[in-house]
């Protein structure tokens, strides 16, 4: 096309101080770069925002890290008030814990029927069946959980129904699919000849999965695991629905209690912005923020170690 | 043609976040404006916007009045948003200047700084009375103001030892922050409490109704509209927490809903906060909607809680 | 003799263990399975019965039964054609520049971190931030644009990823083509490569959208929990009551389960949380199908074009 140009034209081009193509790539140049710097930006401005927030409650409030890392008791609005987030950042751990708990036998063994035990059927139905699964909003999810897991734990199981249970079971049902997909991709993209070099040694399918196809997938198994739990960890509506909310370290798990994102849910509506009760709610914030970083370390370091 | 796309995808987007701000700070700009010009002229028509931000208590009944307000042909001119977000929200924004008018269920002084509950103006236009409920295992019809601290604070935890059934007591509170919490704990309880281990905290009321209604012997408490034949309310004291008692100053349970301006309001807030407390929306929407109306109350109570006749 | 038997008798207990594991690992498999399906056909099943061209179309109601979603669906689209029109170009841009123009390198190595690190944000997160810096600081409000900005940040990293494999995927051929021809890498990437990665990027986006449309936790913060009464005849995207406005507040379809579900004083709320979940899911059901028949069919035809010429 180019090429087939008159001449004249070509000869204006070349007089300008720039070629038609310096031109062109400059703009693409300058329109991508400014997309990464925006992109920049946003994590920049997103890091500098909620840390000035989330360390105003010490710096500013005079709030001990002590305190709010190791206290058990949250009292904001109390005359001497309180201000203890540890049950919320255990709550937050126990049930990210609980759900990849739940999650990932039933997560793994459904990525194994799909690759290793019924491929067509697995790859042609069940996978995009799960994939679309994960597309389903939370708030779905916690509609399910207040209507269908909360009475049946009530009647079956006992307690109130509601509580840290119920939180982790809403939670491993909605991370179901964010695990099964990464496992499945990972067995799928293993190499045909291990497997049939393990079955040609006589080995059993078993042995090939437990021996063989387990290992050498371990490493993507784990970043799918933590990828649910980074998921879980930040869940907030669903969780909120179900989990009740009291401001204390549960001692069983039918036991009403609290995450950081189900007290910020609460909370951050009903304080104006600046008391200290809001600022601690921004601290907590701060902490999920931490914890993401925590956790795409882990990813990080764990894909790092599938590539050797 | 597909060089160019993402580049005119782009100025594109650019124009819309222009205009957008441009645009925003047009609609403030005829907000302010317009309240001298409404002044000045009277006899005018009025026109302006008004933003009421906050409660989400006092949202619906906002909502409704401002839909009326602006069919009114007196208004045309007046556009009203009412926006939720909580009373904590409404009060930030209003004292910061975001918004025209801040819904709150609590005094400002409850939750901002002294110097800036200063600066604000308060206008009540309504009143919500809480009621304790209780699931209907439970087995109790009465609990006097004693026996309520004692099962919020742990002393009771069978309703056997209220004079009800042989049944363990679930607590549904609210978060405390909530607004409804604050008015519960000072004129319900008189102190405030603690939150127990194992409690349930819900911020909204329609899932407090539906935990204490589903949960063999919980126990919460409600705004009188959310009440109705599956929950029924217990006396406080003896007393019915009904319309007549709260009017009359005998059930002492209830809050004023707030609708905070930053000193005085421009022409156009100013119409729709008297709008609000005309007869035909006091007798009308408001008890429509289940708050009680300000102009029956025989009572009236001050930031510190004190009744005066 | 005896080694046999042994070989024979490990084997055996080989077999019966990998039998027993077959057994276990269908089981929990079918327990998945029956789990999803169960979920979604609970959905359905609860929902499909409440669905009506009047609810998708009439406006809810706060107090009487029968209230629709059609506002709330209307605002879903609504702020999801806003949010992809300026995630599209920026997302395309970075995603561009990581494909195209990075060089393998430390500042490289930061943005692929950075795309990481906005793609885990929990979403909450990213509508606390929204709060300060669009609703307060740039006093964009609770509002339509506030929200698509907020999801743009959280729709970001996934386009540039979608847009950073897309362009992967093209033949290396094709570009080497280009160079031949001595058009310039802009003219390369726009109008050899960009064709070519259509189809891929169409079904990303497609996917992305389905996210942005169920996403409920970072808009409580941003386009707000509220929608004003919208006049469908007024297309002036400057006027409040106009749907398109971008500046005023909406309620989006997942918001509004999740207030319906705890705020709902409707009769009929949990039918309607019921609906309107029911909707939703088969709207991401919509836009997943979609997404895989138009990349299918896309690709088809690109291949089967590229192949003619």
């Amino acid at each position: 096309m180019e090429q087939s140009n008159t001449t004249p034209r070509e000869a204006r081009r070349r007089a300008w101080p720039m070629e038609k193509h310096r031109v062109e790539d400059w703009i693409g140049r300058i329109y991508t770069s400014i997309c990464v710097v925006f992109l920049i930006a946003v994590i920049i401005s997103i890091v500098y925002f909620v840390t000035s927030k989330g360390v105003a409650t010490f710096a500013v409030n005079g709030v001990s890290l002590k305190e709010f890392f190791l206290g058990t008791n949250w009292n904001p609005q109390a005359d001497t008030p309180s201000f203890g987030a540890l049950p919320f950042i255990t709550g937050s751990f126990m049930v990210t814990l609980l759900a990849a708990l739940i999650a990932s036998p039933l997560s793994i063994s459904a990525a194994l029927f799909m690759t290793e035990i019924v491929p067509s059927f697995g790859k042609r139905i069940l996978q995009p069946a799960i994939e679309l699964l994960s597309g389903i909003p939370s708030v779905v999810y916690g509609f399910i959980g207040l209507s269908v897991i909360v009475p049946f734990l009530r009647e079956h199981v006992g307690g109130q129904g509601i509580g840290i249970g119920a939180g982790a079971l809403v939670l491993s049902i909605m991370i179901l699919p964010t695990i099964t997909s990464v496992a499945a991709d990972a067995l799928a993209s293993l190499p045909r000849g291990l497997r049939e070099a393990s079955y040609a040694l006589g080995a059993t399918r078993w042995q090939t999965i437990y021996r063989v196809v387990l290992p050498t997938v371990m490493p993507a198994l784990l970043t799918g695991i933590v990828l649910g739990m980074a998921r879980a960890f930040g869940e907030a509506l669903a969780v909120q629905m179900v989990i009740g909310n009291s401001p204390h370290i549960p001692t069983s798990l039918l036991e009403s209690a609290s995450t950081l994102t189900s007290v910020i849910t609460l909370g951050m509506g009903n304080t104006a912005m600046g008391s200290i009760q809001n600022n601690a709610l921004w601290s907590m914030a701060l902490v999920l923020m931490l914890m993401t970083f925590v956790f795409v370390l882990i990813i990080r370091l764990l894909e790092r170690r599938n590539r050797l | 043609m597909s060089r160019k796309l993402p580049i005119l995808l782009f100025t594109l987007t650019m124009i819309l976040v222009l205009a957008a701000c441009g645009s925003n700070t047009g609609t403030t700009g005829s907000g302010s404006t317009t309240g001298t010009t409404g002044e000045a002229s009277t006899g005018t028509e009025l026109s302006g916007s008004v933003l009421a931000v906050g409660s989400t208590a006092l949202q619906p009944l906002v909502d409704q009045v401002a839909q009326k307000f602006m069919a009114d042909s007196k208004y045309a001119n007046v556009s009203v948003q009412v926006q939720g977000g909580g009373s904590g929200t409404g009060l930030t924004q209003v004292s910061e200047g975001q918004a025209n008018i801040g819904n709150s269920d609590v005094f400002a002084e409850e939750k901002l700084d002294a110097d800036k509950a200063k600066e604000l103006v308060d206008h009540q236009v309504a009143v919500v009375a809480i009621a304790t409920v209780a699931n209907e295992a439970a087995g109790v019809t009465n609990l006097t103001k004693q026996q309520l601290v004692d099962i919020f604070t742990g002393k009771v935890k069978n309703w056997k030892d209220v004079g009800g059934k042989d049944q363990a007591i679930v607590i549904v509170n609210r978060p405390s922050s909530s607004g409804t919490r604050a008015t519960y704990e000072k004129f319900a309880l008189g102190q405030k409490v603690e939150d127990l281990a194992g409690s349930i905290q819900e911020d909204s009321s329609g899932t407090v109704k539906k935990l204490v209604t589903e949960t063999p012997g919980a126990i919460g408490y409600l705004a009188l509209s959310y009440l109705d034949d599956s929950l029924k309310a217990i006396q406080y004291d003896g007393v019915d927490a009904s319309v007549e008692n709260v009017e009359s100053g005998k059930y002492p349970v209830w809050a004023y809903e707030h609708m905070y301006t930053k000193g005085e309001p421009d022409a156009a807030t100013k119409a729709l906060l008297d709008y609000m407390l005309t007869d035909e929306v006091q007798n009308g929407d408001v008890k429509d909607l289940g708050y009680i109306s300000i102009s029956g109350m025989q009572v009236k109570r001050d930031v510190e809680g004190k009744i005066t006749k | 003799m005896s080694t046999v038997k042994v070989n024979q008798k490990a084997r055996k207990r080989a077999k019966a263990t990998d039998k027993l594991a077959t057994v276990l690992i269908v089981t929990f498999a079918m327990a998945i399975v029956a789990i999803l399906l169960g979920l979604l056909g609970f959905i359905l099943f609860r929902g499909l019965g409440h669905i009506s061209w009047n609810f998708l179309t009439s406006v809810p109601q706060t107090m009487r039964a029968g209230g629709g979603i059609g506002p709330q669906l209307f605002n879903s689209l609504f702020l999801l054609f806003l949010t992809m029109l300026i995630t599209v170009p920026l997302g395309l841009g970075a995603g561009i520049y990581m494909s195209e123009y990075a060089k393998p390198g430390k500042l490289t190595n930061f943005i692929r971190l950075v795309v990481e690190v906005l793609s885990s944000f929990p979403s909450i997160v990213i509508g606390l931030f929204g709060l300060l810096l669009l609703v307060n600081t740039f006093n964009l409000g609770f509002s339509l644009l506030s929200g698509a900005l907020a999801l743009t940040i959280f729709n970001l990293p996934l386009m540039v990823r979608i847009t950073e494999q897309a362009f992967a995927g093209v033949p290396k051929e094709q570009k080497e083509a280009g160079l031949a021809l001595g058009l310039s890498k802009w003219k390369i990437i726009t109008s050899i490569m960009l064709p070519v990665a259509i189809p891929s990027l169409i079904t990303g986006t497609i996917l992305a959208s389905g996210r942005v449309f169920g996403e409920a936790a970072a808009l409580l913060f941003t386009a707000g929990m509220s929608t004003p009464p919208l006049d469908f005849t007024n297309w002036n995207p400057f006027s409040p009551r106009s749907p398109i406005n971008p500046l005023r507040p909406a309620e989006t379809l997942a918001v509004y389960i999740w207030k319906v579900n705890s705020e709902g004083i409707a009769p009929d709320a949990t039918q309607i949380a019921a609906g309107a979940s029911a909707v939703l899911v088969i709207m991401v059901l919509i836009f997943n199908l979609l997404a895989r028949f138009l990349g299918r069919t896309l690709y088809r035809y690109m291949t089967a074009s590229r192949r003619m010429s």
